[in-house]
């Protein structure tokens, strides 16, 4: 049932400074997938997902996305490839309202299909539309996170990247959020490549996980091999959430 | 604020005791703060020796002013506030009906401006109008155009700039070169000033993509004293610290002229009687349509996917390049576009001064442009009009205030205590309101209806 490679990322090393930050790290992403990285604080999750997007660059290895090398690109090329993101901290442009937001999110096509889409994205987070000239600084974590995905989908995106979309977040609105990322992926097929903490929702909402520890990629499986995994297990689920 | 010094105590004290005991303090500080700086003043006699002028007469009177003040603001001013803070909390929220004057503000001022001098004349007729024109109209009106030409880049963008009048200069300049030793119009200048200051914007935002905040505010001041220390030195072009004299005036589209010897000056061919006040007028209206040019313009791009991205990158600019935006082209045309305006308010400037000189790019320029930038409000056109109304016009009005000089001695020259208006101007703002005078940003994207976003739903001091 897996498609083509769409993301492919080959002994990718990266550095801050002096420091490695990850060491030789492989995962691929196929097409109509949901992909998790879970891992612990430091671990190297968002590096990896900034990597994908060109700051900072790779030092080795390659990351290709649907055929073609994008790991020398700067990052607004990478971004017109279709590759979206909801990033670490949402990052929403706080003076704008939920619409500016939205439009900001549909600048590759200059507004083409903006109506249309705003009225998917509406659809999907509802509570977005009764905040829609709110400023972006006003909303509450959850819909910050709601206009963040939000944000990412007015492009379009043939592949969404995660940054722990559930940091910070009450149990039901993080359920929200992952109930609405399946809904994306069943219905659109879009490719979701997500990074987090929240190990348990994570992998019972993925296709296949990988385990990163210390810069490495350590375990990969099928989202239900790592939640039954003995290690996975002890690691990151035993004691939080049941 | 209030120094409470025992909280038992002003519990039971009834506010005339508070003020009365606050007074004192406040009297006290004043002396100990002023005994040397008011009291005595150093000076030179006729042989040039080093005397002390005692002037104990007005030490007491500000010690007196301070002490007053203190007890009127603690014992009356205080409580009213109080009082009225607390009926406003009691009173149900009602969000007032925006009453005639506020919703038709836009209309109502350029109605204004627009008949301004008409009014003027009429009422102190041609020669009284130089004045009231030339001082404040256009005075003014520069200034207004070069703080919103500023606020691309720093209330839009969010680049602090604090090198803005070099593109002024830059404007200036390429006009009075251009024009003095080629003798061509201000029509084929002001587009071409405007180009070159643009071209400049773009030299300057190269080197300064990577920077942010403080770095690219001493990098753009750095630029701006390189400008000007290049308009000094580099004499055999500029004339150095003499300047460039002799600039043309500007013709009313190379149909009139303002020159009382051409044989097409304004009033042979229109029959009327010879005043310099045309000029004047005439020169009003041209900065009043070029600075209506710059707010259109602001406006216009503010909607469109440019002034958006530059909206974007002053909020996120890693956000901004997630979303394909590239940040390289979107400072650079802020930073061109901003210099672009500052060129055409630097021609301009040249035209009505006829003369230019490094004096007039001083850094002090760029930091009135700023503040007036900063006291409008960020991003707010008319914020930033009335912010550069209140404080070029105040600054205007000081030279005007003769009867200081009854009160405070014949010596008493009110021009130089403008820097000490500014500051009061700016303390005085931030107190009251930290965002400028409009401190709400007007959305461009509206689903049906128009609602703006008053300030008191975003956190204070952010942006």
């Amino acid at each position: 049932m897996a498609g083509t490679t769409l993301l492919d990322i080959k002994g990718v090393q990266t550095y801050y400074g002096n420091i490695r930050a990850l060491n030789g790290v492989d995962v691929t992403v196929n097409q109509g997938e949901i992909v998790a990285l879970i891992g612990a604080n430091g671990a190297g999750k968002s590096t990896l997902m900034m990597t994908i997007f060109g700051a900072p660059r790779a030092r080795a290895g390659t990351i290709t996305f649907a055929g073609t090398d994008i790991t020398q690109l700067p990052t607004h090329e990478i971004a017109r490839m279709r590759i979206a993101q909801s990033p670490e901290g949402r990052r929403i442009f706080p003076r704008m309202t939920v619409m500016e937001n939205l439009q900001m999110g549909a600048s590759l096509d200059n507004l083409k299909h903006y109506d249309e889409d705003v009225e998917k994205v509406f659809a999907l987070f509802p509570r977005l539309k009764e905040r829609i000239s709110q400023r972006g600084g006003t909303l509450s974590g959850g819909e910050q996170q709601m206009l963040s995905i939000g944000r990412a989908l007015m492009a379009r995106p043939k592949l969404l990247l995660l940054d722990e979309p559930s940091l910070g977040l009450a149990p039901l609105i993080v359920k929200q959020i992952f109930d609405a990322i399946r809904e994306l992926n069943r219905t659109q097929g879009l490719t979701v490549f997500l990074v987090e903490q929240n190990a348990f929702g994570a992998l019972k909402l993925a296709t296949r996980g990988y385990v990163m520890v210390n810069g490495n990629v350590t375990m990969s499986g099928t989202g239900k091999e790592l939640l039954a995994n003995p290690e996975v297990r002890a690691a990151y689920l035993e004691g939080g959430h049941h | 604020m209030a120094v409470t010094v025992n909280p038992e105590r002003d519990a039971v004290a009834t506010p005339i005791q508070r003020a009365l005991r606050e007074a004192f303090y406040a009297g006290a500080i004043a002396l100990g703060l002023f005994v040397l700086f008011i009291g005595l003043r150093t000076d030179q006699n006729m042989s040039n020796e080093l005397i002390l002028v005692q002037r104990w007469g007005l030490l007491a009177g500000v010690v007196i002013a301070t002490a007053v003040g203190r007890f009127l603001y603690v014992g009356f001013a205080q409580p009213a506030m109080q009082r009225a803070k607390e009926d406003k909390a009691k009173a149900p929220a009602v969000v007032a009906e925006a009453g005639f004057v506020r919703r038709n503000f836009t209309k109502i001022g350029i109605g204004a401006l627009l008949l301004y001098p008409i009014v003027i004349v009429l009422l102190v007729g041609f020669q009284g109008s130089l004045k009231w024109v030339d001082n404040f109209g256009i005075q003014i009106l520069i200034y207004v155009m070069l703080a919103w030409g500023l606020n691309i880049v720093v209330g839009l963008a969010g680049l602090l700039d604090l090198g803005y009048v070099a593109f002024y200069a830059v404007g200036a300049y390429a006009y009075a070169l251009l024009g003095t030793h080629y003798g061509l119009s201000f029509w084929i200048l002001l587009p071409a000033a405007g180009c070159m200051a643009a071209f400049w914007g773009v030299l300057l935002g190269f080197p300064v993509l990577r920077l942010r905040g403080d770095y690219l505010a001493i990098v753009t001041l750095a630029f701006g004293e390189i400008i000007r220390l290049v308009l000094i030195n580099w004499r055999e072009v500029t004339n150095g610290s003499a300047g460039i004299s002799g600039i043309p005036k500007v013709s009313f589209f190379g149909l009139m002229s303002f020159n009382v010897s051409d044989p097409n000056y304004i009033a042979k061919v229109l029959g009327i009687a010879q005043s310099g006040a045309y000029y004047k007028i005439f020169l009003y209206y041209l900065i009043l349509a070029l600075c209506l040019l710059t707010a259109f313009v602001t406006i216009r791009l503010r909607r469109l996917p440019v002034g958006r991205a530059w909206e974007a990158l002053r909020e996120d600019e890693i956000a901004c390049r997630s979303l394909g935006i590239n940040t390289t082209t979107t400072k650079l045309t802020a930073f061109a576009t901003g210099a672009m305006f500052g060129g055409f308010a630097g021609s301009f400037f040249a035209a009505r001064q006829g003369f230019v000189s490094p004096e007039s790019f001083v850094f002090l320029e760029s930091a009135i442009i700023l503040a007036i930038v900063v006291l409008g409000g960020m991003g707010s056109l008319v914020g930033i009009a009335i912010a550069a109304l209140v404080m070029i016009g105040g600054t205007e009005i000081l030279r005007e205030l003769d009867f200081l000089k009854a009160v405070f001695g014949p010596d008493f020259t009110p021009e130089l205590y403008r820097m000490l208006l500014f500051g009061m101007a700016m303390v005085i703002v931030m107190l009251w309101k930290p965002r400028g005078f409009v401190g709400s940003r007007e959305p461009t994207a509206f689903l049906k209806e128009r609602r703006a976003v008053s300030s008191s739903f975003t956190k204070e001091g952010h942006g």
